[in-house]
């Protein structure tokens, strides 16, 4: 395995500082500064929209941003040749929301894509090592399915044992329980768990599900705006004072995300359909 | 007026701006020639999916376009006591035009749309981005294997279509309508010439090829990941490569016969 250019534990693995990144022209992020430490699990909160799914996608090298800089391991991501990237990736792991496997190979295969792709292990090696990443995730007896053959829980389970196929120093979650059924859903967060800890991990979670998110965290970031708005513990957290806070984690339908989308008053409204 | 102008300018911009995506995306497939020659099995699963469940459309479609060749072509030539060159009309014709022009459009309309419903579904299940993020280039392992394969297939493909075509026209010719079968394939010997007509339709087919894939495989990756964007993508697939290949082959056939 290659030697870790930053190997100081007490470094946090990724860095992101000054983090600008606008769509048209609108800031998703403005400003956004994030520690990720070595072998914990951190999650990044947030309403839909606030574009925690944009920030894993930076943090992977998928979209540039606009200013700022992002560091895996002490290397600037948007630095790095394509090779560099591509040997950078090769360390990460990603669980996309929609667990994104190839549809048209088998759960073996699936797993075993990666593995394939780049190492030259025999393919008795390969099917240990499968065998073994999809036991540690319970589904060793669908080895042979079809991804349209799995649930949706299932499916993020298989794609869960495909990252971690290279033994990557961190996995970035999307999502992870969103439309999941309460048993899958506690499968998943007691996965997330275990691995992190078994395989001595960095985790990445993003997510909007609060109690699931604040049960396996070890830090947590709350953004909205395009900035951090609060970070601390779980604990911490639960007992913020800040109002938007409060609303985000109490799930409260009104406060400083208010209940209506922005419009002219009703009677106005109303009174104009009437003219018409 | 001034806003008119802007939204053409927009509109030139957009045009230009995607036209540069495509021919970016078209250096990088070529590139992936390198992935395709370390592991040709991508190659040969593609020419499967783009060629070998093309055959039967393409099939039928010859013989039958042969078979309608022949029963116009002596309608006309009987006229004037010429039947004994309906062999090297039909034969001509498939090989010059119809033969790489329909498999060009029946390829758009069967593999072309195909290929573009698969690679959008790729992007819009994030199948494509998690390629990228294991560290695979997606345009080397999932496109330029396509692109390569449909490259291949279609002059191939053409050939199979002016055969069959050839095919039935003598089976209208000289069975049906009593034609003399040693004038049929005598006539079509003597007035088919290998450079001028084979190598130039193989050119034309190749050329066809080479367009429909392109435009199959780009508007598949550059669409809008949603089902309606998908939708979209493949209706454009479909009537940009039928105008692309009609209009190739104005300008082919001037170059060639002109």
């Amino acid at each position: 395995m290659e030697k870790s250019p930053a190997d100081n534990r007490e470094e946090p693995l990724v860095r992101i500082r000054g983090l600008r990144f606008r769509r048209g022209e609108r800031w998703i992020f403005d400003g956004l500064d994030i520690d990720i430490p070595r072998g914990a699990v951190t999650a990044i909160m947030g309403p839909s929209g606030t574009g925690k799914t944009t920030l894993l996608k930076l943090i992977g090298g998928q979209l540039v941003p606009d200013e700022g800089s992002i560091e895996v391991d002490g290397q600037n991501v948007h630095a790095l040749s394509t090779a560099e990237l591509y040997r950078l990736r090769m360390r990460m792991g990603m669980l996309f929301q929609s667990g994104a496997l190839l549809t048209d190979l088998s759960v073996f295969d699936n797993v075993a894509f990666p593995l394939r792709e780049h190492t030259r292990l025999t393919e008795s090696m390969i099917r240990k090592l499968v065998l073994l990443k999809l036991e540690a995730v319970g589904l060793r007896g669908a080895r042979d399915l079809m991804p349209a053959e799995l649930s949706g829980g299932m499916a993020r389970r298989v794609a869960l044992a495909r990252a971690i196929a290279l033994d990557p120093m961190m996995i970035m979650y999307d999502e992870p329980f969103t439309g999941q059924d309460p048993i899958s859903m506690g499968v998943l967060v007691q996965l997330i768990r275990q691995l992190n800890d078994a395989a001595r991990l960095t985790s990445i979670l993003v997510s909007h599900d609060v109690a699931e998110t604040l049960q396996i965290a070890d830090r947590v970031y709350v953004i909205s705006g395009g900035r951090v708005i609060e970070s601390g513990t779980p604990a911490e957290l639960a007992e913020s004072g800040g109002e938007w806070t409060r609303q985000f984690i109490q799930g409260l339908p009104d406060g400083p995300v208010p209940f209506h989308y922005p419009a002219p008053p009703l009677a106005d409204d109303l009174l104009q359909g009437a003219v018409c | 007026m001034l806003n008119l102008l802007g939204d053409l300018g927009a509109w030139g911009l957009q045009a230009l701006t995607r036209l540069g995506r495509a021919h970016l995306l078209l250096l990088a497939m070529l590139r992936g020639l390198l992935e395709i020659l370390r592991r040709p099995r991508l190659l040969v699963d593609q020419l499967y999916s783009v060629g070998v469940l093309t055959l039967l459309i393409i099939g039928v479609a010859g013989l039958f376009v042969g078979m309608v060749l022949a029963l116009q072509g002596y309608n006309v030539l009987s006229r004037f006591g010429g039947e004994t060159a309906l062999g090297f009309m039909v034969a001509a014709s498939l090989v010059r035009e119809l033969g790489p022009v329909l498999t060009a459009l029946l390829f758009a309309g069967r593999a072309g749309s195909a290929l573009t419903a698969e690679i959008g579904l790729m992007k819009a299940t994030e199948q494509l981005s998690g390629l990228e993020m294991m560290a695979v280039n997606p345009e080397h392992r999932v496109l330029a294997p396509r692109f390569f394969a449909g490259l291949i297939a279609v002059p191939m493909l053409a050939a199979l279509f002016s055969c069959l075509g050839v095919l039935g026209g003598w089976m209208v010719g000289g069975g049906l309508l009593g034609v003399d079968q040693a004038a049929f394939w005598n006539g079509m010997q003597d007035g088919i010439d290998f450079n001028d007509d084979i190598i130039n339709g193989v050119i034309k087919s190749l050329v066809f090829g080479f367009v429909c894939t392109w435009i199959a495989i780009f508007q598949g990756y550059d669409c809008v990941p949603t089902s309606e964007g998908v939708s979209r993508a493949t209706t454009r697939t479909v009537v940009h490569s039928s105008l692309a290949v009609l209009g190739l082959d104005f300008v082919l056939t001037a170059l060639m016969f002109g």
